[in-house]
Formats: structure tokens, C-alpha cells, sequence
């Protein structure tokens, strides 16, 4: 038996400590936000929060988490009301979205060390996740736009308490950022 | 693939209500199907098969036949419909729509999402059945009130009357609507009048896409449902001659190994018990004659094929005695490589078979085939087949598959599982797992007059069929000639007076398909890059030459001087800096790049900036179009930078990302999309961005070095000093 947190709340799994947290997570647990995309960390779909850490859930035993705090995409806000999130919604990032729940978790991981990244940092932060829809430009702007939206304040600590209460204080302005209207998004530009 | 005509046919549509209130409305084009397809289902009955639904809570729910794959017609096609509709957009939610002939691809006259054809094939259909909606509901409405309909106006899903000041909600009026005939004559919106398309649009999927919540088909799951992994043979072809399981079979959590068609499958409780047992299964192979095939072998055969001319595919003109009295003669070579499509999400099939009966859950765009192609493995009729379409973490064409591989082999496996049951394929099987975009290597010949300008042009290409044997093979190959394996090379848009192009399709064990712009995909590189060749051979810049030959083709000339003045042509770039430009006409559609790109001491190319011309008739949602131009530059720049699927003694030598690899954020340029306001029919936008970028990068390539790339993917040793531009 193994006992971690996750997304806030105690989870014991009676799954062979030797199996990757990936599978724990999307078969013992039934939380399949988190994808499956290549087994040896080299695409990132897979990226987890471990105490506020980055981490590829692909290759790290469940054994590694015992007694830690692991976060999901799920347990990243339960309203779309993270930063990331906010702004991954305004800039229309996804296009098949699988990749998605990994480019989001390490983009916060980011913002939660380097509140005002520059570009490198971005770089750096996210080349170990892939998109083979390509949305790479939409995910700079949209990191750049979190920062802006503030994601300094929503930590992506190993504290899940500090995350659930700027979750709250951000959930004011949630349906603004969600909700689907027809509007002018400043992004296609149209030749003259 | 050009699409047959559409006009002329009839539709019906029908109303019905259903069950606890509410309207649907389906519509069915009878005869299509029978004109398009050489297995045409008889007509079906019409009803439950909606392709949207109003509910008494004014939830509207839209079905869709295509599949959403990244592309974004989960919101295309919705913005279509409620063009006419009006409806509350809030209200709007999508469903995927189950198998049956109703939903068949206006096109195609089977249900499938490709060719870039969704939103051109569906442009009048789904504004006619938002019309037809919108008709009875007002009618409705009118009826209560007693009044003329045509005093009736709709907005966000409210039927208002004027003069009586009265108002009732689609929601309210759904039952009394789904009781009305639809009018004969169904008129739509005069295009000025479009309120909806033309606006960029957020899209419908984004927020679960950003949570978690956004169903694939690995994120299925059943009561009582089993994980099975297949050890597939390592060579194409190849058969499981016998296998040893004791140890797979000693892993806790596997419940069984049994052989199918195409190797051995570890069935267990979950996807990592299966994955260990298939770990420790001993298989002797019966490799069969694939087992001699080599990449290396095939590029010498290939090459020396090409020097003999094949089977001709165009001819205009005088080529070869053009050739022969040119003022100067230009030839190359050039090839690429097998490709793999890669999709995110590796292939995956939830079979669950019963004695009469079977439901599919998966990420498709090949539903009417998949059904067919299962129901010969289940031994059942394709009707009592159902296939839930999932949201495909990628598609690019592979998930399209004319043998429904990835389905057949679940159904085979289900067959033993005795339980519902979910094929998983790891990332290695889905690189090694064939049905590549096919290798190829084209022949050059062009001749310039004394003021350089192209007078002759001939194009020798060798590579696999891909249409053959397919649904496609009807009406793509004709005469020996796959159009495919010619399309954009025998149908330039340059205009020069003597052109041929002939064609080799040589059979070899390797699985080939479909994969973003198809044939496009190795002639955009080729033509482009020799197009610059012949430019520089006769003196000419590669844009004012391209600006001479394209005087008869407004829109794509409009495209290049647009690339042309954004990107600054001919102004000076930092040191070190090269631009390259390419134009291709793909899908119906026109798009022109500028790449500016350098190239470090050590080879590596970095690319700064794509400047990016579409010209895509009249654009539904602006914000996709531009989505679809990004993600297909960068999609392109992997094939023109990272990936080559090699062979040698019939086993594929990449497996996984590390010798796969996919371009990265940190390699990812700048990209400017421009698109063109245009008042023509929508044509495609998922693939046209794709050709041109390989061939605009290596021809800034040349610009900065004065090295040529004549193979992809690009080499960093062809680039350095010492090294040569083609070996």
C-alpha cells in the first residue's frame, strides 16, 4: 500500500510500488488528464506536479511519491480559473489537445519560479514537452499572458492549501475567461 | 483528391421529436452515397440519426460527422449551422455523431474526416439543416401566435414578433416544431449577411482541453474492461511462427496471451502488467520477404530507376526538344524519406464484442471503413457495429487507414479477451507500426533560354502508390497514374511551355498512407527547392522569377507579393541570415512562405521567422485558419529538420522520440500568417501550410550558404564546410 496526496486530498494505492505513477494515476485512480504519449520522458505529455516540482510521471515509480504531494491537471484549479489555464483559453492554444495537460502543468511549474519569464526561460522550461500540432507560438503567448494574468500569486507549491485559496480568489472572473462567446480575438490578422 | 460536383443533388430534411421534448432535425442526401461509393448502404431510415437537437432546457446539441482531430471543426462546423440557426452560442454544445450513411462525407460518400475537405464538403450542408431548424421553429412560433412567420425574427435562440411584442424561446418551442415539415426550398443567408462566419471564434473544445477532461480514446474505460498490449513482427509481413508465454504468463495482473493475425497479444488487468508480460515473451517470427528490405538499397534502386522516364502523367508541349536547344540545362536529384506520423496520442481501440452485437470506442477518421472492415473480423453485419468516436489526440492522416489495422486488430483480440478490451499500442509500436508517408525520389530536368527564363521543365518521380487498394483507388488512380504520387507537380501553376512529368510505383512490403498533404508533401520540397535552382542557373531572383511564371494565377500572385513585402524580400537580413521563398497550391487552396533561417559552425539551422500568405476561399473561423497555418509550418519544419523512418534488413530503425525526434519549443520561429479576404467557395486549410516551408527554408538555406538541400530530413554534415550539399 502506497499513501500520497493528491490534489490536496490522501489516496492509498494497492498497486506494485515498481508501476509508474502515469498508470496509477490514469487506471488505479481514474484520473486521465494526465497522458500517456511516449514511456521515457521525452515528450512530457505526462507532467505532474511531485511537491511543486515538474516531474515525468512516465518514468517515476509510484514508490517515488510515497508520503509526497502529487498534483494533476485536475487538481490544478477545479473551475479553468489558473492562469495558465485563463490564458490557454483566451489565446485558443489546443488543437488536438493531447499534449495539452502536460504543456499546462509545466507552464505553471514556471510561472510559479519565474513569475515574468522572458523567452528563454520559456525555452528552457518548455522544450521538454512536444506538440506535434505545433501550437508552440500559442504556447509563449499564452505563457506570457498568464504572467500577465498573474499566475505569481497561484503557486505551484508543494502547498495545497496556498493553491486552493488563490484558486478561490481567482474564481471571481472564472466565467469571463470561459465563457464561449463570439468575439474579436486580437490573433488572425487579416491582410489589407 | 478534387472533389466531384455537388450540384444537382436533392436533400430531405426531417423533423422529430424526441423523447421528454424537443425538436432534432436530420437530413439525408439520398443518392450520393450510391454515385460515390462502390459499396453504397441502401437508404437508411432517417430518424433517430439528428444532426441537431433542441432541448426543452434551450440546450442545443450539435452533431458532427467529422472527427476533431486538432483541426477545429468541433467549432467550424457549429458556427456553420448556427449561421442560420441563431441560436444562443453559449447553448451550443457538440456530439460526435455515431456511424450510418446519414452522416456519410457529402464528397466521399463515406463517413471520414479528411483531405482537408471538412469544411468545403459540409459549407451548404450544415447552414441548410441550421436553416431548416430556424424555419419550423419560427413556423412554430407563428402558429401559437397566429400570426405570419415572416413577421417573425429570431436572435440568440428568441423568436420575437414585432407588433405583438410576444417572444418564445427555441427551448419552448421545440415540441410544437418537431411536429412541422420542413419547407421544400430551404434559402440561405446572402453571404454579406453572415453574421457568424468570417468572425474569429473561440473554440467550442479549448476548456476541456485545458483541465483534463477532454475524452481520447486511451481515456476509455469500461466496467470489467481488460488492457492488451501486441507483440507485433518486427518485419512487415511477417508471421508469429511460435512463442513461449510461461513467464508473460507468470506477471501478475495478466490473464492471458493468445495469438491474432498479427503477432501475440498479452491481455491483462491494467496497460503496465500487459506491457511487462509482453516484455517476457519469447516469439520465433516466420519474417517472410520483407525481411531483406533497406532504405540505403531502395534510394540506389530508386535513383536508378529515375533515370529512365515513367509512366507519363503530364505532357504539354515540346519537353525533350525543348530541353536539348535550351540555352542552359539544370538537373538534380533530390529525395525524402518513409515518415511517420507520430500522432501525440499512440494508437488505441476499446473493443467490446458480444454474441451479436459490438461497440467501439476510438479516435477515427475512418468510420465507415473501420465499421466494414470489423464486421468481416466479428463476423456480424457493419449495422449491428457502433462506433463511438472519441477526440483524436492527433490524426494526420494515419488514423484514416484503409485496412482499419489498429480496429481489426482489437476486434481479433476482443475475440479472445472475452471481456470489453482496450489495445493500447506503446510509443515504439506506433513509430515501428508502418503505413508511413511513402519515400520518394525525384528526377529534375529544366532548360533556361538565354535570358533565363524556364523553357523546359521534366520531372521523373519514384515512390509508392498510396491510393492503390484503397476506397480511393476509384477514381485517384488512373491509367498507371496515382494522382497523388503527382499531385502538385503535375499540376503546376507556373507557366512554362514545355513540361513533363512522368512516374515509377514501385511495390515493396513496407505499408505506405496518408499523411498531412500527401503527395504535396515531397512535391512542394522538390519543385520549390529545383524551381529556386533554376532560378539562380538563369540569373533570375527566385521571386521575380516565380512573379513572371505566375502572371495567370491572380490569387497566388497576390499570396507571393504579399510574402514578399512583409517579409521585406530583397531588403538586407543580419549577417548570417538567409530568406528563401515557396508558393504551393495544394487542397484547393494557395500558400506562399518566406523562411528566414541561418545555419551555425556546426551545421545546425535555426529558423527565425515564417512569414505566411493562405488564400482559402472564404474562412469560417479566421482564429483556425491561422491555427492550422502555424501548426502545419511546424509540423512541416520536423519533416524538413528531425525525421526519417529507415529500414535495413526489414526492421525499422527509430522507435521512439530520441530517434523520432519532433521539433521543440526552443527550435519553434516566429510565425506571421496573413490571410486573404476572399469571396470563393472555402476550400482546405488542415494541409495547404505543410509543402511550402521545407522547400523556403532550404532555399534560404542556399541564400545564407550557397549550399543546396536536396534531401531531407536536412543534414547539419551537408552544411558545414567541409561537407558536401549532396552526396
Amino acid at each position: 500500500m502506497t499513501s500520497f496526496v493528491l490534489n490536496g486530498k490522501p489516496v492509498q494505492v494497492d498497486v506494485d510500488p515498481a508501476t509508474p505513477l502515469l498508470w496509477v494515476l490514469r487506471e488505479s485512480l481514474g484520473l486521465t488528464g494526465t497522458k500517456y504519449g511516449c514511456g521515457m520522458a521525452l515528450c512530457g505529455a505526462c507532467t505532474v506536479h511531485l511537491d511543486g516540482e515538474a516531474i515525468r510521471s512516465c518514468v517515476a515509480p509510484l514508490s517515488r511519491v510515497a508520503g509526497k504531494h502529487v498534483k494533476t491537471i485536475e487538481g490544478l484549479s477545479d473551475n479553468l480559473s489558473h492562469p495558465v489555464q485563463r490564458a490557454w483559453i483566451e489565446i485558443d492554444v489546443p488543437q488536438c489537445g493531447y499534449c495539452q495537460s502536460g504543456q499546462i502543468m509545466s507552464a505553471a511549474v514556471l510561472l510559479a519560479k519565474i513569475p515574468k519569464p522572458t523567452d528563454k526561460d520559456i525555452d528552457e522550461a518548455m522544450s521538454g514537452n512536444i506538440c506535434r500540432c505545433g501550437t508552440y507560438p500559442r504556447i509563449r503567448r499564452a505563457i506570457h499572458r498568464a504572467a500577465e494574468l498573474g499566475a505569481a500569486k497561484v503557486s505551484a507549491s508543494n502547498e495545497p492549501e496556498t493553491t486552493m485559496a488563490s484558486g478561490i480568489e481567482l474564481a471571481a472572473t472564472e466565467s469571463a475567461a470561459t465563457s464561449l462567446v463570439v468575439e474579436e480575438l486580437s490573433g488572425a490578422e487579416v491582410a489589407r | 483528391m478534387s472533389a466531384p460536383a455537388m450540384s444537382n443533388r436533392r436533400s430531405f430534411l426531417k423533423t422529430s421529436a424526441v423523447a421528454g421534448g424537443g425538436l432534432i432535425v436530420a437530413f439525408y442526401v439520398p443518392g450520393v452515397a450510391a454515385a460515390l461509393s462502390s459499396q453504397a448502404p441502401p437508404p437508411q431510415p432517417l430518424l433517430p440519426f439528428a444532426y441537431v437537437k433542441i432541448a426543452p432546457d434551450e440546450t442545443v446539441t450539435i452533431v458532427s460527422n467529422h472527427s476533431e482531430m486538432g483541426q477545429g471543426v468541433y467549432t467550424s462546423l457549429p458556427m456553420l449551422l448556427n449561421e442560420e440557426l441563431q441560436a444562443d452560442w453559449s447553448k451550443i454544445h457538440v456530439e460526435s455523431a455515431p456511424v450510418d450513411p446519414v452522416y456519410n462525407h457529402p464528397v466521399f460518400g463515406m463517413q471520414m474526416t479528411g483531405g482537408s475537405t471538412t469544411t468545403a464538403g459540409e459549407w451548404e450542408h450544415y447552414r441548410k439543416i441550421g436553416a431548416a431548424a430556424r424555419l419550423v421553429l419560427v413556423e412554430a412560433a407563428a402558429q401559437q401566435w397566429k400570426v405570419d412567420a415572416s413577421t417573425c425574427r429570431v436572435e440568440k435562440g428568441i423568436v420575437f414578433h414585432g407588433p405583438t411584442s410576444k417572444k418564445a424561446s427555441y427551448g419552448s418551442l421545440a415540441e410544437a416544431a418537431a411536429t412541422l415539415t420542413v419547407p421544400a426550398t430551404v434559402p440561405l443567408k446572402d453571404p454579406k449577411n453572415f453574421t457568424l462566419i468570417g468572425k474569429p471564434t473561440r473554440r467550442l473544445d479549448t476548456p476541456p482541453k485545458t483541465n483534463g477532461t477532454a475524452q481520447f480514446g486511451l481515456d476509455v474505460a469500461l466496467p470489467g474492461m481488460l488492457t492488451a498490449v501486441v507483440a507485433r513482427s518486427p518485419v512487415f509481413g511477417g508471421k508469429v511462427a511460435s512463442f513461449d508465454a510461461t513467464e508473460a504468463q507468470q506477471v501478475p495482473g495478466v490473464k492471458a496471451v493468445v495469438q491474432v493475425p498479427t503477432g501475440v497479444a498479452v491481455i491483462a488487468e491494467r496497460f503496465w502488467p500487459a506491457k511487462l508480460g509482453r516484455d517476457k515473451l519469447k516469439i520465433k517470427w516466420e519474417e517472410g520477404e520483407s525481411a531483406n528490405i533497406s532504405t540505403t538499397q531502395m534510394l540506389a534502386d530508386f535513383s536508378a530507376q529515375s533515370a529512365s522516364p515513367g509512366t507519363l502523367a503530364k505532357k504539354t508541349g515540346d519537353p525533350q526538344g525543348a530541353l536539348a536547344s535550351a540555352a542552359k540545362k539544370i538537373t538534380a536529384e533530390y529525395d525524402v524519406p518513409y515518415l511517420a506520423h507520430a500522432m501525440m496520442e499512440p494508437l488505441n481501440c476499446v473493443v467490446d464484442l458480444r454474441a451479436d452485437s459490438c461497440e467501439i470506442w476510438t479516435g477515427t477518421q475512418f468510420e465507415t471503413v473501420d465499421r466494414a472492415n470489423a464486421a468481416k473480423v466479428a463476423g456480424i453485419p457493419p449495422e449491428k457495429i457502433q462506433i463511438h468516436t472519441t477526440l483524436l489526440g492527433g490524426g494526420f492522416g494515419r488514423r484514416a487507414n484503409p485496412e482499419s489495422d489498429f480496429v481489426v486488430e482489437a476486434v481479433h483480440v476482443a475475440k479472445a479477451a472475452k471481456a470489453p478490451v482496450k489495445v493500447v499500442w506503446t510509443r515504439e509500436d506506433d513509430t515501428q507500426g508502418g503505413w508511413y508517408r511513402p519515400m520518394w525520389h525525384d528526377r529534375f530536368a529544366a532548360g533556361v533560354d538565354a535570358s533565363g527564363n524556364p523553357v523546359a521543365w521534366t520531372h521523373t518521380i519514384v515512390g509508392q502508390s498510396i491510393l492503390t487498394g484503397t476506397p480511393f483507388e476509384g477514381f485517384g488512380v488512373k491509367d498507371g497514374i496515382d494522382s497523388a504520387s503527382v499531385e502538385g507537380a503535375a499540376d503546376l501553376l507556373y507557366g512554362i511551355p514545355n513540361l513533363q512529368v512522368d512516374l515509377h510505383s514501385p511495390k515493396n512490403g513496407v505499408p505506405v498512407q496518408w499523411w498531412r498533404s500527401v503527395g504535396h508533401s515531397h512535391t512542394g520540397f522538390s519543385v520549390e527547392a529545383f524551381f529556386d535552382e533554376v532560378a539562380h542557373a538563369g540569373g533570375k531572383d527566385p521571386y521575380q522569377l516565380r512573379r513572371t511564371l505566375l502572371a495567370k494565377q491572380p490569387r497566388m500572385l497576390a499570396l507571393l507579393d504579399l510574402v514578399a513585402q512583409k517579409s521585406g524580400w530583397g531588403k538586407p537580413l543580419p549577417k548570417g541570415v538567409g530568406r528563401g521563398i515557396a508558393t504551393h497550391f495544394s487542397f484547393d487552396s494557395y500558400v506562399a512562405q518566406v523562411v528566414e533561417a541561418s545555419v551555425e559552425e556546426n551545421g545546425n539551422v535555426r529558423v527565425h521567422r515564417v512569414i505566411c500568405a493562405v488564400d482559402c476561399g472564404r474562412v469560417v473561423n479566421p482564429d483556425t485558419v491561422k491555427a492550422q497555418m502555424e501548426g502545419g509550418i511546424n509540423f512541416g519544419l520536423t519533416a524538413a529538420l528531425k525525421t526519417e523512418i529507415t529500414l535495413e534488413n526489414g526492421r525499422v530503425q527509430q522507435s521512439n522520440f530520441h530517434d523520432y525526434p519532433m521539433l521543440r519549443m526552443f527550435e519553434a520561429p516566429v510565425i506571421e500568417v496573413f490571410i486573404m479576404p476572399s469571396e470563393e467557395k472555402p476550400t482546405g486549410v488542415g494541409e495547404p501550410s505543410v509543402p511550402p516551408v521545407a522547400p523556403a527554408l532550404a532555399n534560404a538555406i542556399f541564400a545564407v550558404t550557397g549550399k543546396r538541400v536536396r534531401r531531407l530530413p536536412i543534414r547539419p554534415s551537408d552544411l558545414i564546410e567541409k561537407g558536401q550539399a549532396n552526396s
